[in-house]
Formats: C-alpha cells, sequence, structure tokens
C-alpha cells in the first residue's frame, strides 16, 4: 500500500511535471474540495483520517488545525520544509520527485483553514528541490490552481517559496516563523502556539511536507479510508529514510506495524557483511538509541514512545557491531553544539560541554570523572534524564543532544570506560 | 564632452526588478531580508558591509538588525570565497561511512584546511552538518550542489576536475555521473541548472546557471 510515491514510481522519468500530474489525475482532489466541499467538511475528513504530523512531533492534524481562532484573519500556512534532523531525507524526494502533490496539499488545506497565503520554507542547501517547487508553483499559476479564483470558485490563495539559510533550528516551526519574518531564526516561547499567534502574530498553521503531501489522498477517498490503514495511533503510510550501515539505504514507504527487524532486513537488505547491530536510532539524531535486541519493537508511534524513544521525523539510522560509539555520540552531539541557537543557557553551554568532553574521551585523554561529568551536564539540561525529557529550554533541541549520551551510557558503559586511561594526574 | 561618474547615480542591483518581485512576495518587506541577502551575495560575491547597509534601507530595518540575521545563518558569508565551495558531510550517518576521511581528502587535494579558503580562491572548504543525503553517504556538495556517495578517492578526482575543467556552472547531474556512488532514491531526469559561485541556486535569486 502506498500513497506518496505511487506517481514516483510508476513515472520516474516525468513525475514532477504537471503534464504527467494532471494526466495521473492531479489536481482533482483540489478540485472536488474547493467546488464540492466546504472548508469545514475538508476539515472534517482530515480530522477523520487521524493523520498524525509527519515533521517529527507526531501531533494529530486535525485537531491543530481546529486550534485556530474561528475569527481572526488573515491566516497562514507555512509548510515545513527545512529537513534538517540527521538521517533524514524524505521530504527532500517528495519535494523533488512529486512537487505538484505538494503544492495540491497545500491548496486543500489552505481551502480547509480559510486561508489565502501560504509560504513553503525549503532549507538553503536543497537548491535542487527548491528549483522543482520554483517550477511546478509557476505551472500552478499558469494553469490557474494558484493565484485569483481558482477553478472559477471565488477561492485565492498566493503560495510564496523561501529559501533557508542554513539552520536546523528553523525545522522548530516557531523559529521558522520568526526566519519568515526576516529574525533570527530562535524559537519562541510556547504558548501562545503558532495557530493562535504565529507568523506576523496572525493565527498559522505550520505543517510538514510529507503530512501535506497525504491531502490529496484523503480527500479523493476520504477520512475514513485513510484511518483505516495501518494499527491505531499509526494510521497511513509512513516515509522511512533508512541509512547507516544497511545494505540497500533510502527512503521506503511503508505501513507501520512491522517490526524494525523487518523493516531493516526486508527493505535495508539487512546489515553489509552480515554482521550484527549493535544498535539503532529509530527517530533520527534527537531519539534515544535501540540496541540489536530491540529489534523486535513493531515500528509504532506507541510502542516506540513506551519504549523511551521516538518515531520523530522517521529516520532509521543503523549501526552495526563495528561501531565506535563514541564516536557516533559525538558527531551527534557536535551537531547539536553547532546547531544551538545561543537563547538558552543550559542548551547554549551544556551542548559544548558534552562535545568537548567526548572529544577528549576520543582522543584518549577522557578522565575518570568524565562519565559523571557527561551526566550532570545532561541532567542539568534534562533534568532527571527520563524520556520524554524535562525540559530547561524554549525548545527540544538541547534534550535532543542529551539523548546520544544518555544512549550510551545506558548501553555501553564498559565500551565508554574502556577509552578512558586508567590512573593519570586526573584520575 | 564628458560624464563625471561620480556625480552619476548608479543603477544597482537594489533597483532591479528581481529586488521589487522579492519585495513585493511577502505581506512584510522584512521578509524578504533573508532572499535579499542572497541576491546580495551574488551582486557582491559576498555579504559586504555595504550589502548589508542596502539590504537593510531596502527592507526597512537597521544595518545591525541585518548583520544580526545574516551572521546567525550559516550560508551567509562575511567573507570573499573561493571559486568553488565544497562542503563535506560529517554528521551521524556520513560519519559512519567515512564522512570524515573524505573531508580530510578534500583538504589534502585542495591544500585548503576546513572552514578556510586556498589563497588562489579556487576552492574554499568546510565540514556542514547534514545535508538531507543521509542515504547516498558520504555525501559532498559544490557550491551546494549534491554528489551521493563520494569516497575519499572519487572525492580526490572531483577536486582535480573542478581544478583542470574549471566548469562555470557546476551540476550535481553532471558531479553525480563523474564521481558520484549510492544515492538516497532514483534523482530521475538530469536537469541543466546548476550553480554559478558559492550559493544556491535559484531563480527567483537570480543564482541559476544552465549549461549542457
Amino acid at each position: 500500500m502506498k500513497i506518496l510515491t505511487t506517481r514516483m514510481e510508476a513515472h520516474p522519468s516525468d513525475s514532477h511535471t504537471i503534464e504527467r500530474y494532471v494526466a495521473t489525475d492531479g489536481y482533482k482532489a483540489a478540485r472536488k474540495a474547493i467546488l464540492d466541499m466546504s472548508p469545514g467538511e475538508c476539515h472534517e475528513e482530515v480530522k477523520a483520517s487521524n493523520i498524525r504530523g509527519r515533521g517529527g512531533a507526531g501531533f494529530p492534524c486535525g485537531v491543530k488545525w481546529g486550534f485556530l481562532p474561528p475569527d481572526v484573519r488573515p491566516r497562514y500556512l507555512v509548510i515545513n520544509g527545512d529537513e534538517s534532523e540527521p538521517g533524514t531525507f524524505k521530504d527532500r524526494q517528495l519535494l523533488e520527485r512529486d512537487p505538484h502533490q505538494v503544492i495540491e496539499g497545500i491548496i486543500i488545506s489552505a481551502y480547509a483553514i480559510d486561508c489565502n497565503q501560504a509560504f513553503i520554507y525549503i532549507r538553503g542547501e536543497y537548491p535542487k528541490p527548491a528549483r522543482r517547487i520554483e517550477q511546478a508553483l509557476a505551472e500552478a499559476y499558469d494553469a490557474g490552481y494558484l493565484g485569483k479564483n481558482i477553478f472559477g470558485s471565488g477561492f485565492d490563495l498566493e503560495v510564496t517559496l523561501h529559501l533557508g539559510g542554513g539552520a536546523y533550528i528553523c525545522g522548530e516551526e516557531t523559529a521558522l516563523l520568526n526566519s519568515l519574518e526576516g529574525k533570527r531564526g530562535e524559537p519562541r516561547i510556547k504558548p501562545p502556539f503558532p495557530a493562535v499567534e504565529g507568523l506576523y502574530g496572525k493565527p498559522t498553521i505550520v505543517n510538514n511536507v510529507e503530512t501535506i503531501s497525504n491531502m490529496p489522498w484523503i480527500v479523493t477517498n476520504g477520512g475514513a479510508a485513510y484511518a483505516a490503514i495501518g494499527p491505531e495511533g499509526s494510521v497511513g503510510t509512513r516515509m522511512f529514510s533508512l541509512s547507516g550501515h544497511v545494505r540497500k539505504p533510502g527512503n521506503y514507504e511503508i505501513v507501520m506495524g512491522m517490526t524494525f527487524r523487518e523493516f531493516i532486513e526486508d527493505y535495508g537488505g539487512g546489515v553489509p557483511g552480515d554482521r550484527a547491530v549493535k544498535c539503532f536510532i529509530p527517530g533520527g539524531a534527537s531519539a534515544p538509541w535501540f540496541t540489536g535486541d530491540q529489534l523486535d519493537l513493531p515500528i509504532t508511534i506507541d510502542d516506540v514512545g513506551n519504549a523511551g524513544s521516538m518515531l520523530g521525523s522517521g529516520a532509521i539510522v543503523v549501526m552495526d557491531e563495528t561501531t565506535n560509539v563514541v564516536e557516533a555520540a559525538h558527531s551527534i552531539v557536535s551537531f547539536f553544539a553547532h546547531e544551538s541557537c545561543g537563547q538558552c543557557t543550559p542548551c547554549r553551554e551544556g551542548t559544548s560541554w558534552l562535545e568537548m568532553v567526548l572529544a577528549r574521551i576520543l582522543r584518549g585523554q577522557g578522565r575518570p570523572v568524565d562519565l559523571e561529568l557527561l551526566l550532570d551536564v545532561s541532567d542539568n539540561i534534562a533534568p532527571g534524564l527520563g524520556w520524554p525529557p524535562k525540559m530547561t529550554t524554549i525548545c527540544p533541541l538541547g534534550p535532543s543532544a542529551v539523548s546520544p549520551v544518555t544512549s550510551i551510557l545506558r548501553h555501553f558503559r564498559d565500551e565508554v570506560e574502556a577509552m578512558i586511561p586508567a590512573g593519570g594526574p586526573h584520575g | 564632452m564628458w560624464i563625471d561618474e561620480k556625480l552619476v547615480p548608479p543603477m544597482t542591483w537594489t533597483t532591479s526588478d528581481r529586488v521589487e518581485r522579492i519585495l513585493s512576495s511577502y505581506p512584510d518587506r522584512k521578509s524578504a531580508v533573508m532572499p535579499l541577502l542572497y541576491v546580495a551575495m551574488a551582486e557582491y560575491g559576498y555579504v559586504t558591509d555595504e550589502a548589508i547597509r542596502e539590504v537593510a534601507g531596502l527592507v526597512g530595518m537597521t544595518s545591525v538588525q541585518v548583520s544580526s540575521v545574516a551572521t546567525f545563518y550559516t550560508m551567509y558569508k562575511r567573507e570573499e570565497l573561493g571559486k568553488y565551495l565544497l562542503s563535506v558531510c560529517t554528521s551521524i550517518s556520513c560519519s559512519l561511512l567515512g564522512g570524515r576521511d573524505v573531508l580530510h581528502a578534500v583538504e589534502d587535494e585542495t591544500g585548503v584546511p576546513a572552514g578556510e579558503t586556498g589563497p588562489e580562491r579556487d576552492f574554499s572548504v568546510e565540514h556542514v552538518e547534514c545535508i538531507g543525503a543521509c542515504g547516498g553517504a558520504p555525501a559532498v556538495q559544490v557550491n551546494y550542489e549534491l554528489i551521493e556517495g563520494v569516497g575519499p578517492d572519487k572525492a580526490r578526482e572531483l577536486v582535480r576536475w573542478l581544478r583542470h575543467a574549471a566548469p562555470a556552472v557546476v551540476r550535481g547531474d553532471e558531479m553525480q555521473t563523474l564521481f558520484g556512488g549510492q544515492r538516497s532514491f532514483d534523482w530521475g531526469p538530469s536537469e541543466a541548472a546548476g550553480a554559478t559561485g558559492p550559493l544556491p541556486s535559484l531563480g527567483s535569486i537570480g543564482t541559476m546557471g544552465e549549461s549542457k
């Protein structure tokens, strides 16, 4: 069962063109929504679909739309294409290979929430996806699917493409809104949530590229049909980005519910050299790691959440038995230290400390006290070191840097200790 | 008769149709600061002090505010770069598959350490955080055009090719064919568009080049 990747698989040579899109029933769902349904009816279908956001937080989309205050205008729709969670590359494929599916999703969603101005925010390091969207927007305007009086209905919609500047933090929705307002991409304190007070202080819905790409199917087939796919709480199909030590890395659109082992072996072709899986990240660099003996866990939002991690952005990173886990953790912690926006002290200072301590352990200059120091700094960022993390910061970036640290100290403490020279002046 | 050029108000990039189009595509002019910083970079090669003042004037912000934005985002460069910006990913998936070795190969072959620009202004080298090419790790970008599945040897070949062929427009598809390997997904048909300098190639900001 596939929804998002059917066109690009059937028509690899031209799935990004408007000709192919229209020839494969494209824009019929937008026409149906605008001409045959009320905005409220569209919203009801999305609510009935039970689709949860595909950006990372997994919040039910229809519920989010329902938070818009009824009487405040204008409203804005912002599509989050700032995909930059390490391990994740699914939105890149959706933007590049089926840009009109994204645009049709925007038309339907904008109509459903009664909004006339939408933005697509694409990260600056994605020029090709941005070019594809730019081209597709021009085609859609020319064909009358965007602009004034769409399908002669009186409904107007402008869509602006906005290119990011190389800042992971702008994937956080309120940072993205600040960025779009021409400010530094620093997250805002919530509440107020964007649905109430978002872009330019107006009610704003921020949805991920993959979430939006599902809307044409939901309108065509009905929310109930979507809700019937897959296990309860994790309905629909979902794009998973598989990378690391696997024979066939890539994006795979699957129905959730299979185990990680089935996914990694059946889709990813297993680990090269048939080596054992030492550990894996189930949902992007922010997620706590699982070990090889947790491979039989089903891939659902709830199962992964109950086991102390998250499906997050749908990025599964596999590490085989040869992996130096300190090096892997250092790579992830460095990422967060580099991408910290600097607003909150526990994150700004803490991520750099974690990076520095891991780096000296890697250099063979670790100190016996360093394990406790790592835990102490982590505890200052996310007190109690539980999951989901307790927050001392405006956004979850800081706690994300704690995930790899607690993962290696919980599962591979002996390996970390073995890298620290015995004795020495700081012993 | 002669004209003293210093007395004629110059037609600058700030008065172009492109700038007007960018400004008018947002409900608030301030939102145009990011695309306009790209346009200014295309004009000057990097974000100069002059560019900061000009962008500030266009969007109705102070120079300090624009500077604060320009320095927050890593892709706005405040110093002149080389003709080719080589960005090597060292985040987790690339790191697991040898991204660090690729970075060292690129540093060695160009003679430029990460974070710097060579004296001949041919290459700038940097390590970058995840560029969304994890299924095609290790990955490299040249002027933000992507190549996936590039090991250290191919990365060296890429550098030598850039030095000798010195393409005016760098295209991801072409470089992927010549030096790439494993991809994150099927890229589909190749495109003519590519980058003309060390900033992202996009029509609306006027940085898109084309070649066959």
